[in-house]
């Protein structure tokens, strides 16, 4: 058995999965590795199976074949009690936030703090106040999750992923449906957990330039393999013509923009002479 | 025409297959929320707030329906027992079928169309908010933390319940038999007191509006965890819900019936 390496947290090894067992292969083969205190990107266009890879990491689903680790464990093969163990390693940031509704922007940070600690009440207000300080929503702390923006919400979840200081924080399309102002604050914060924390990050996304900006290591996720991977300065250096396509949001490409089937040709019964 | 036979013989082979394998499952679910309801006894408030919220919900409509069950069967039982000569025992009559049928069964069936659904409705948009993915995440057990102390809630909701609805339904009873109708007060209670067992009688229907308990939370609960994460899967777990725990009450209440009283 080979030396497990100390500065990889987690890996996909030659993963593939499925949904459904007739049901397409989302992930064919995909390795990854992912690196003890740095912020790594997975990008991809929709549905290639970003948060699929968040989710075996978690330990939510099972690869099919190849195996997932985390701190050199199995994640595939261990049981309840073993989940659990890893997931209190591990802080989540869902893409809609996931908040708690039937409890406070509050409650819901000081949920993992409650389950997961012995701290008295004096110390869990404290700790709250931090992270709630850290996100700018302080004052929104007796606000129920239905009175606040989504923005906001993802903010709250932010607090709420970060509870614990785990050595791996998630983010799943952190920035997806921000405004300008709120995504570049996330941006910021991400960034500045990564260091802070000195954890490890995981970025799933499909925002190119802020990704960029503050991502480490980048890996891009086609047909359920890694279309490219490296810094994003090697990356803005590519030439390779995926990659070109997703850095310069070109509509043609080795990514089609229309869902595979007929042509346009044949669906408006034309003789040529047109695009299709 | 074989094909027609065959496919035919398929498609009912696929119904009980996946009706067996749908039963297995839920089974499943079910040892799997007992086998992780121990942790709830450390934290019993969560189970506690659970009874606050679901006894509330249906408190209102228990006393309500109980009440005008009472009249019904007030007015009802004078009428037949009237023809024989025998209204005296109105009290009895009342009392008995609150106790051991009305009571249990109604209590479940309206418990199930207005506390069941509304867990339906919580669990499944829980699920469908991501809510739960989020729990197990951050290493809670959504079984352990949102499934068994509502499950247990209903348990021990249902029985309080039932005796509530019998007890408002015994004074609909006494209302329109004693005042209105002009039965002798003294005959109505006494009767009811020598007529009704309390082991046999009450203990009994305790014991049916547990069961009751059990099976309209679970299939409440079930149905809200294995619910499409969509809206429209969760409203369709939540009239599954009302359409099977209720046709699970009646049947229960059938088997019930017949082994208790019996002899």
């Amino acid at each position: 058995m080979p030396t497990p390496n100390t500065d990889i947290l987690a890996t996909l090894e030659n993963v593939t999965f499925s949904y459904a067992p007739q049901a397409r292969n989302i992930l064919e083969g995909l390795n990854m590795s992912f690196k003890k205190g740095k912020l790594t990107a997975v990008m991809g266009g929709s549905g290639c199976g970003k948060t699929t890879v968040l989710r075996l990491l978690g330990g939510q689903v099972v690869a099919n074949t190849g195996q997932v680790t985390f701190e050199g464990e199995n994640v595939g093969q261990l049981d309840n009690q073993g989940l659990i163990r890893i997931r209190r390693k591990m802080g989540m940031l869902f893409q809609f936030g996931a908040l708690f509704t039937d409890m406070s922007v509050f409650e819901n940070v000081a949920f993992p703090l409650r389950e997961h600690t012995p701290l008295d009440e004096a110390s869990i207000t404290d700790l709250v106040m931090l992270k709630l300080n850290a996100v700018g929503l302080r004052n929104a702390r007796d606000l129920m999750p239905s009175q606040i923006s989504g923005g906001m919400a993802r903010r709250v979840a932010f607090a709420r992923a970060v509870a614990l200081d785990p050595p791996l924080i998630m983010y799943d399309e952190p920035f997806a449906g921000l405004d300008p102002i709120a995504l570049g604050v996330t941006a910021r914060l991400i960034k500045e957990m990564n260091e802070a924390l000195g954890s490890t990050s995981i970025l799933v996304t499909h925002d190119v330039p802020e990704t960029f900006e503050i991502a480490d290591y980048v890996y891009f996720i086609a047909n359920g393999k890694i279309a490219a991977e490296g810094t994003p300065e090697e990356l803005r250096q590519s030439e390779d013509l995926f990659v070109r396509q997703f850095i310069d949001a070109q509509p043609d490409g080795p990514v089609t923009f229309h869902y595979p089937g007929k042509s346009l040709r044949e669906d408006f019964g034309l003789r040529g002479g047109v695009h299709d | 025409m074989t094909e027609m036979m065959i496919d035919r013989i398929t498609r009912l082979g696929g119904f009980v297959l996946t009706s067996i394998a749908g039963i297995g499952h839920a089974s499943m679910m079910f040892f799997t929320v007992i086998k992780r309801s121990l942790g709830i006894f450390k934290r019993f408030r969560l189970v506690t707030d659970q009874v606050f919220f679901l006894g509330n919900y249906s408190f209102v409509i228990i006393a309500v329906s109980g009440l005008f069950v009472g009249f019904v069967l007030g007015l009802q039982g004078y009428y037949t027992l009237n023809r024989y000569g025998s209204e005296q025992a109105l009290g009895l009559l009342v009392a008995l079928s609150l106790t051991r049928e009305l009571g249990p069964v109604v209590t479940a069936l309206l418990f199930a169309g207005r506390a069941g659904t509304s867990l339906t409705a919580e669990i499944g948009l829980m699920k469908a908010g991501e809510q739960l993915s989020a729990m197990e995440m951050m290493a809670v057990d959504p079984v352990a933390r949102v499934i068994a102390p509502r499950f247990w809630a209903g348990v021990i909701a249902m029985p309080i319940l039932a005796a509530i609805f019998s007890a408002v339904g015994i004074i609909g009873g006494y209302l329109v038999g004693v005042p209105l109708i002009g039965v002798d007060a003294g005959a109505f209670w006494s009767q009811m007191q020598g007529g009704v067992d309390v082991l046999k009688d009450v203990g009994n229907g305790v014991i049916k509006s547990m069961v009751f308990g059990v099976a309209v939370t679970f299939i409440a609960l079930y149905q809200g965890y294995e619910s499409k994460p969509t809206p429209e899967g969760v409203s369709l777990a939540t009239t599954r819900t009302v359409v099977v725990s209720s046709l699970a009450v009646l049947a229960l209440d059938f088997l019930l019936t017949a082994v208790m009283f019996s002899t």
